[in-house]
């Protein structure tokens, strides 16, 4: 078990380096420059200011130097400084903005699993009921809505007509001055519709999945001898099939995992969240290489540790994985 | 809080049924009062609170507050002294000296003194800051500061908008001096010698200011000033119904169509005005086919800009003739118009000689169709659906037209900066000064300059070079009223339109006094009468 971790560790390394090559090549090949924002089009610009940038940002070195150089700081945990004008490290930008990315997606996985996974269950169990087929189309309804349309509607509805939830952003302007339970209570009620927005749009995937699953479960052989036993419906559907329906979806979680520092763009500019999808697309628009690169590779990190995570918890929920080896 | 609440709920609720007998609404004493808090929405997030490193409209509104200059602009966008008192420029127009006012202090009490801007100029000119406005300071040939209070300047050759340059933020030179201007820590804690002093700045979220009580032209009225970044202005709009918001810059739809409500004329008080800066279809003057001075004025009248501006400002807009807008001094009214003519365009073209000799409903010349490509920049929908209108307008005169619409990195890389492009929609932003030598002169073709369609003519040059020698306003307006007729001949870019500031105001702020600087030029004169004020803290 251990030389198997070890040996994934290892690996890791070569795929880790592998992969920034890669985002650095392709960040580079898309045209245009970080130093365009600032000089182009501004006639005020003095005419060498892109050469001085090009030398601060270390631009007039030729492209492997850079890579090198930027790979050298990055072994240093160095993610260098971003190229934005306010020249802020990159890792103090991304620490800014990850923890509410991060609150925000583990609250909407919760209620996803929450509500997707008894949803699934019924569905499979009451498989071609009018429960089961209502359910598919409203998750798939929740798939295919606009989410941003639907948040606009409902901001429009709760937060101006009916003024029972704020419209955006996260906390609210005197926040300093309310005592600690208003502030939970200020928190919790702008969190509500992000939450729910950003659920909506997962449930169809892990109830359909967790719908498949136990279908497949509950036509094994060992199911029907269970209930051969004669053990009530109810163990032999939460006891023997749904404990192992669960484990495919161990797998999901694993690969969800980089997804917890992921934003999305359309998400946050409407509600007003300075999360990580803003700064990814901000950089990526101004081609802030460090920032653009920082992201990436936490993200890669994020997902190779999070494909590990899924395959030893596997192997820790199945014997029949953990034995073979 | 809850105690208080209950309090002014009582109040209210004892208040109420006189004002149901009269009807009326309470009588409101216009009275300046000190405090309250305005909250203002902003698309984007401020870059960095160092003016010299800072080229976005969010930093420099910021700024504005925080820092001040020696000059600035008032509401009838004369030139009057902030920093200085008082100056003089000399009779060979070359040198220009500073009186700056006594006792100005720094956010950290610290003395303001003109040290203080010899090392702001310094800064401007030193090859290792990267500043976006270094040109301006190149041309000064000697800065000298003879006492604490005088700074003078002088310039090679006369140069006009030397005296609005110096309304240039002033930097402390005792927070600054001896470290790298891209690592000094005032990028996020700003000190500066203007009417608000920095509070807090979260990042994405908001910035928080607060009057500086001690401001040298008094404390401004308004206690707080909060800036909230709120990317969508769907949501922006949202917000400023509930409360959450005191300002924000309107779109001609939400200003025509969503806000006639009795409830929202109540609560906020919108303005109008025109914004600096216009848009235009620029013509790559390195192209052949529009080599033909004909062909851009056959183009010109092919357009309809008043169906452009009503369909895509919805009327909130003016057609533009020059790179002026139409209420500066500067504006000559009396240029070609160019009105909505597509017969005058066909004929001009086939005077120049592009006819449709195969019946295919496009214009042919020497055997080649009359074809181009208009492209310009993704995220300005302005642009995009005016570039829409007027290649149908082409199409009906035999031009056949195609659209682009190019991320803007891209757009600059691939397509500007080679000059690989037959025509563009763009807008420039500019400013109450005229000099538009950057723009226009036959010097600045090269690559990544700034007159990338090519234009060369000879008599625009000469203008341009006494327009920005000469100091004497009426002298200038001579010089630039023929530049603008100029242009308006050669027709090098369709002047499309210059569009509408539409900015909504709550209404419980008053003292705004809307002229051609806009409203914004004396925020720190508007008040909340004490009866109205919201926040208390």
């Amino acid at each position: 078990m251990y030389r198997y971790l070890l040996h994934r560790l290892l690996m890791m390394v070569p795929l880790l380096i592998g992969i920034t090559l890669i985002s650095f090549t392709v960040i580079h090949l898309a045209p245009g420059e970080p130093t365009d924002m600032q000089t182009q089009m501004n006639p005020q610009a003095g005419s060498d200011l892109q050469a001085k940038l090009h030398k601060q940002y270390g631009l007039d070195k030729p492209l492997p130097e850079q890579y090198l150089l930027w790979l050298g700081r990055l072994v240093r945990l160095d993610f260098g400084e971003s190229f934005a004008q306010d020249n802020r490290p990159v890792l103090d930008k991304i620490a800014e903005r990850l923890p509410v990315t991060i609150l925000l997606n583990l609250l909407s996985l919760a209620v996803i699993l929450a509500i997707a996974l008894p949803l699934g269950v019924i569905s499979a169990v009451r498989r071609n009921s009018f429960f089961d087929r209502a359910t598919t189309v409203l998750v798939f309804v929740g798939f295919a809505m606009p989410s941003f349309w639907l948040a606009l509607l409902l901001m429009d509805w709760l937060g101006v007509r009916l003024g029972v939830l704020p419209v955006s952003g996260l906390k609210s302007l005197g926040y300093e001055y309310m005592n600690l339970s208003s502030q939970l209570f200020d928190r919790i009620s702008h969190l509500i519709l992000p939450v729910f927005i950003a659920a909506l749009g997962g449930l169809a995937g892990f109830s359909r999945y967790m719908r498949s699953t136990m279908l497949d479960v509950i036509r094994q052989d060992y199911i029907m001898t269970a209930r051969a036993k004669g053990l009530s419906e109810r163990v032999v559907i939460y006891k023997h099939a749904l404990r192992n329906a669960l484990l495919p979806v161990i797998t999901i979680l694993g690969l969800s995992v980089p997804g917890l520092i992921g934003g999305s763009v359309i998400f946050e500019t409407i509600f007003a969240i300075p999360g990580m999808g803003k700064l990814f697309y901000d950089g990526v628009m101004m081609r802030d290489y460090p920032l653009i690169m920082g992201v990436l590779v936490i993200g890669a990190v994020l997902t190779l540790v999070g494909n590990l995570l899924a395959d030893l918890s596997y192997a820790l929920a199945d014997p029949r994985i953990r034995n073979s080896e | 809080m809850k105690l208080g609440l209950a309090l002014l709920l009582m109040l209210l609720l004892t208040a109420c049924p006189d004002d149901q007998l009269t009807g009326l609404e309470p009588p409101v004493a216009k009275v300046p009062a000190f405090g309250d808090t305005f909250i203002e929405g902003s698309i984007g997030d401020a870059s960095t609170l160092l003016p010299i490193l800072a080229s976005d409209s969010a930093s420099s509104e910021i700024n504005g507050l925080i820092y001040s200059g020696l000059v600035r602009y008032d509401g009838q966008l004369k030139v009057v002294g902030e920093l200085a008192e008082s100056w003089e420029i000399s009779a060979d127009n070359l040198t220009i000296t500073f009186h700056l006012r006594q006792g100005v202090k720094w956010h950290d009490g610290a003395p303001m003194t003109s040290a203080d801007v010899l090392f702001t100029y310094q800064l401007y000119i030193d090859p290792e800051t990267p500043t976006a406005y270094a040109e301006s300071y190149l041309q000064v040939k000697k800065a000298e500061a003879p006492d604490d209070y005088t700074f003078r300047v002088t310039y090679a050759e006369p140069y006009a908008p030397a005296l609005m340059s110096w309304g240039m933020s002033v930097l402390p030179k005792h927070l600054l001096e001896g470290k790298k201007i891209t690592a000094s820590s005032l990028a996020r804690h700003p000190i500066g010698t203007g009417p608000y002093r920095f509070v807090e700045w979260q990042g994405g979220e908001k910035i928080v200011l607060e009057a500086n009580r001690d401001y040298f032209e008094g404390s401004s009225y308004i206690k707080r000033f909060v800036f909230r970044i709120i990317p969508d202005t769907s949501t922006q709009f949202l917000e400023l119904q509930t409360g959450g918001l005191d300002f924000m810059a309107l779109s001609p739809l939400q200003y025509d169509r969503q806000t006639d409500t009795l409830a929202f004329k109540r609560l906020f008080n919108k303005y109008r005005y025109l914004a600096f800066g216009y848009t235009y279809l620029g013509y790559n003057l390195k192209r052949p086919m529009f080599q033909d001075r004909r062909v851009r004025q056959a183009l010109a009248y092919a357009i309809d800009k008043q169906e452009i501006i009503d369909g895509v400002l919805l009327g909130y807009g003016q057609a533009a003739t020059g790179p002026y807008k139409p209420d500066a001094w500067v504006y000559n009214a009396d240029v070609p118009r160019y009105a909505y003519n597509p017969e005058k365009a066909r004929q001009l073209l086939a005077e120049s000689g592009w006819v449709d000799t195969d019946g295919d409903k496009i214009l042919e010349k020497n055997g080649a169709p009359f074809q181009f490509t208009i492209v310009t920049n993704q995220g300005n929908d302005l642009r995009s659906k005016a570039g829409e209108i007027i290649q149908r307008r082409f199409r009906e005169v035999g031009i056949d037209v195609q659209l682009r619409v190019i991320e803007w990195a891209t757009f600059l890389k691939e397509f500007i900066n080679p000059g690989n492009f037959d025509a563009t929609i763009l807008g420039w932003s500019g400013g109450p000064e005229p000099d538009q030598y950057e723009i226009w002169h036959s010097s600045k073709t090269g690559p990544r300059e700034l007159n990338f369609i090519g234009y060369k003519n000879p008599e625009v040059d000469l203008l341009l070079e006494q327009g920005r020698r000469s100091f004497d306003r009426p002298a200038r307006k001579k010089i630039y009223d023929r530049f603008q007729q100029i242009l308006a001949e050669d027709q090098p870019y369709t002047f499309l339109f210059v569009g509408e500031a539409l900015p909504a105001v709550a209404s419980r702020f008053y003292g705004i006094e809307p002229t051609a600087a806009g409203i914004r030029y004396n925020f720190t004169q508007w008040y909340v009468p004490k009866s109205l004020q919201k926040f208390s803290r």
